[in-house]
């Protein structure tokens, strides 16, 4: 038993190191800020965490069937254009049309009201997800490697972002953004349930905030059966030794479909949340590009080998919040913004470095190729 | 029995298959069947067209013409899983594990149970136990990632793997070519357990003590066609191995030289490592063969890596020609004269995408380079002698190394440290998986190695060759040299003895381990 216990932390001494080093820093962090441990900060952490957890949830899922997916922050921002127009909330609807080189299309009107927004966000989510199936056939029926699969696609999804929203604008339906961005308390007195959030027994956690729910309730309906399906088990079997996964007669097309459109779908949530709280839609090509980079980070720093094979979305979305509690410091700390990204750099650098500290133990060298 | 006959109460039989890869033939015309309860070896050169076979017959390629029939009924299985449906399972010599899974995991990898759609970890766990006690090897815990278990119990896993697809047609392909001498055992138990209960069993060896001690019938093949099934006891070794290669082989092991005491040349003291080698003491002289035997991992292989410097925390003491050396990396063992054609041949001794010529050279670029470039014209000679020496059977130097037959692509490995000139050549198991006409020329290069004053460490899985080819053969139990063999003590006997450490305790064998 002890046994059993000691090759499960050995085997995932990422995520453990991932969890660790969180955990040290976040302590650190409260200890650090006037207003620590208030359920205040908790809620804004969330919200800036909550993006590039998913993010990083997204990009881990290719990179266990190794192969890199650089369109995670395009779909990210593509469906957050999306959202900025199907989540107004406006009461009797909102009217769409296409605008093509100057010719205008109408596309009838977008349901309005409660209904309505949970449409949009269904619509959203789909968006996503079919974005990164859309990846996934083009690896899988194209031949071509992910890594510029993604690439170009990403640049596609970016366009179509653009097309939506030539300059940022859009808006989102006030109460979602309220309901969804602050503690559960919050979210109860907007959509009315639970005595408007004040019943005696919700009490005791309407202080968590919604954000840390979401990312829970996602990682639980959607990661974990996923990694314990049969399709799970093949994403990790084509990133270890595909073709031994192909001679085990695994459905190994399936499982690369599966895991870009996984990818599409976490994307999706992160640029629906997005839009959400920023309460518009914004084509920030810099901003994509940077939230694929940290994803990849967070990936790295959750334990997950960019080889392919091994790691949990568990641990990226520590590695995700690794990123970004290093940024909360500069806020506390007084650092000038110009120097951050250095220090970004640094520190990121540092974080990689624990997870390869294993190396300098190894006796036989050759096992460092393999 | 006539093959017509056999054809009456086959299991699966192959009528008129042929196969050609771009134009080159594998399989001509191949009329070939086996029976349920038999163990049926199929026996071939490299070449010979047995994987092609094989692969056919488990889905993986599928045949330019002739029909197969499993059973009565004709079947053609257009991927492996198709065959593993029907009950045809293959365990292959590239393993087909997942290095990154457990054991467990890999064990019901293509159809784990399941509880709620969910795969259930527990239920698997337990499988795999089941699987893995059927074969008689507990001592894997089903938790383990098969990247951190050494080779032969990879292989014991893939056993089980197999088993737990419930073949009714098992093939093996050099599936026992990794295993101890004591997995063998049990693997051969269980290949009897599963001839009881009515299982075809194909079985591919290139050892025939093995073939010998288990197939009721075989089959050779050579130059994609089948040209004889015989029952056990029918055709002696030498018929068989006449059969393989068309034509007459004199003696199978070049003749030992009677030798005067040699000049010594790799002297190694007290050699130790992280507890797996235990103060090692032994001398290479110029022009020896010394073998290094026993059963698997009692530290054989971490003995030639220490030497090439691979491992870090050696101590003790290492003396090439007198001179102390201490090789912290290849690099510097090279430079010091010291090669190692090592266990892996595929990741560790090639790199299969890169040409011949590009593999060939890689060890010796500074022989063959003026300043900072190579020279062309020295590298195209120094490539020709090379694929002329060891009769290297190439299309031309520049195809990827990875289209060579197993054979050749040793001989490749093998003659780019030649190329480097080595005083000290150290060999981990070179002959495995390959066809005998091959071991026979690395047996030859070998002793004519020798004979030009290299001083050879050669460890091997099989003992007959450590018998036929080495001067003197040193058994290594539980990180210790226990015992050296020379001479007339050389027998099988004494190596299985002295392996399992039986009579380490007498004091004739105390003294040779420190002589």
């Amino acid at each position: 038993m002890l046994d059993d216990i000691a090759i499960r932390v050995r085997q995932n001494i990422g995520i453990v190191t991932a969890v660790l080093l969180f955990t040290v820093l976040y302590l650190l962090y409260n200890f650090a800020h006037p207003r620590g441990f208030s359920s205040a900060v908790l809620v804004q952490n969330g919200d800036e965490i909550f993006a590039l957890a998913m993010l990083a949830m997204a990009q881990t899922v290719p990179v266990l069937a190794s192969g890199l997916d650089l369109s995670v922050g395009a779909v990210m921002t593509m469906v957050g254009c999306f959202a900025s127009y199907l989540l107004t909330g406006a009461a009797d609807g909102t009217p769409l049309h296409l605008d093509i080189f100057g010719l205008q299309l109408g596309l009838g009107t977008f349901p309005g009201g409660v209904s309505g927004i949970l449409l949009g966000i269904v619509v959203c989510l789909a968006t996503g997800t079919l974005a990164g199936f859309i990846n996934g056939c083009i690896v899988v029926y194209g031949r071509i490697q992910p890594i510029i699969a993604t690439l170009a696609t990403g640049a596609v999804y970016i366009g179509i972002a653009l097309f939506l929203r030539p300059t940022p604008g859009g808006k989102i339906d006030e109460d979602l953004n309220w309901a969804m961005t602050n503690s559960l308390g919050d979210f109860a007195a907007t959509v009315h349930i639970f005595d408007d959030g004040a019943a005696s027994w919700f009490a005791p956690v309407a202080w968590i905030p919604v954000p840390f729910v979401l990312l829970i309730l996602i990682a639980l309906v959607v990661w974990v059966p996923f990694r314990r399906s049969v399709l799970g088990r093949a994403v990790y079997a084509v990133g270890s030794a595909e073709g031994a996964a192909y001679m085990s007669g695994l459905p190994i097309d399936r499982a690369k479909i599966a895991a870009f459109t996984l990818a599409g779908f976490f994307a999706g949530c992160g640029g629906l949340f997005l839009a959400i709280q920023t309460s518009s839609g914004n084509a920030d090509i810099p901003q994509a590009g940077a939230y694929t980079l940290n994803s990849i980070a967070s990936v790295v720093i959750g334990g997950t080998s960019l080889l392919g094979g091994t790691g949990s979305a568990i641990g990226s979305i520590f590695g995700a919040m690794v990123l970004r509690v290093i940024s909360f410091f500069f806020r506390i700390f007084d650092i000038a913004p110009l120097l951050q990204p250095l220090f970004e750099g640094l520190i990121l650098l540092a974080a990689v470095s624990i997870g390869a500290l294993g190396v300098l133990r190894v006796k036989n060298t050759l096992e460092l190729f393999r | 029995m006539t093959d017509a006959a056999l054809t009456q109460s086959a299991f699966l039989t192959l009528s008129g298959i042929s196969k050609r890869y771009a134009g080159v033939r594998a399989l001509e015309g191949v009329d070939f069947a086996c029976e349920r309860g038999k163990i049926h070896a199929v026996l071939g050169e490299n070449g010979a067209g047995k994987s092609t076979l094989i692969k056919i017959i488990a889905g993986v390629v599928q045949p330019d013409s002739g029909t197969m029939r499993l059973g009565g009924s004709e079947v053609s299985f257009a991927t492996p899983s198709a065959a593993n449906a029907a009950g045809v399972v293959c365990i292959f010599q590239e393993l087909s594990l997942m290095p990154d899974l457990s054991v467990a995991d890999n064990i019901s990898i293509a159809s784990p149970p399941r509880r709620f759609g969910l795969i259930d970890a527990r239920a698997q766990r337990r499988r795999a136990e089941q699987l893995l006690a059927e074969i008689g090897c507990e001592d894997v815990n089903p938790l383990m990632r098969v990247r951190d278990l050494p080779l032969s119990r990879r292989q014991v896993v893939e056993i089980a793997k197999a088993l737990g697809k419930k073949p009714q047609l098992l093939i093996l392909d050099e599936a026992t070519s990794a295993l101890t001498s004591a997995d063998v055992e049990k693997v051969y138990a269980m290949l009897a357990r599963l001839k009881a209960e009515g299982v075809a069993i194909l079985y591919i060896s290139h050892r025939m003590h093995e073939v010998e001690a288990l197939a009721d019938r075989a089959s050779v093949f050579r130059n994609g066609r089948h040209i004889e099934t015989f029952d056990k006891g029918r055709r002696s070794t030498a018929d068989i191995v006449q059969l393989m290669i068309g034509r007459d082989i004199a003696a199978q092991y070049p003749p030992k030289p009677a030798r005067e005491a040699p000049k010594p040349m790799l002297d190694i003291e007290n050699l130790s490592w992280d507890k797996r080698l235990d103060r090692i003491s032994l001398r290479v002289g110029a022009g020896e063969i010394v073998g290094l035997g026993g059963l698997d991992g009692q530290g054989q292989k971490s003995l030639l890596l220490a030497l090439f410097g691979v491992l870090r925390g050696v101590s003790g003491q290492v003396t090439v020609e007198g001179r102390e050396v201490h090789p912290g990396s290849p690099a510097a063992a090279k430079s010091v004269g010291i090669a190692l054609v090592p266990e892996d041949r595929k990741t560790e001794g090639l790199m299969l995408p890169m040409s011949i010529a590009d593999n060939l050279v890689i060890a010796s670029l500074d022989a063959i380079s003026r300043g900072p470039l190579v020279d062309r014209a020295r590298e195209n000679e120094a490539i020709k002698r090379a694929i002329a020496r060891l009769q290297i059977k190439i299309g031309a130097p520049g195809d990827a190394v990875s289209t060579l037959s197993g054979g050749n692509q040793q001989k490749v490995v093998l003659a780019k440290w030649l190329m480097t000139d080595p005083r000290i050549i150290l060999l981990n198991d070179p002959t495995r998986g390959i066809d005998v006409g091959t071991k026979q020329e690395l047996y030859r290069l070998m002793r004519e190695l020798a004979d030009q004053g290299a001083a050879i460490l050669f460890y091997s899985t099989d003992y007959d060759e450590l018998i036929g080819c080495c001067d003197r053969v040193a058994i290594m139990y539980d990180g210790r040299i226990v015992r050296e063999l020379e001479g007339d003590e050389l027998t099988e006997t004494n190596i299985i003895a002295s392996a399992l450490n039986i009579d380490a305790a007498t004091p004739d064998a105390a003294g040779a381990a420190h002589a």
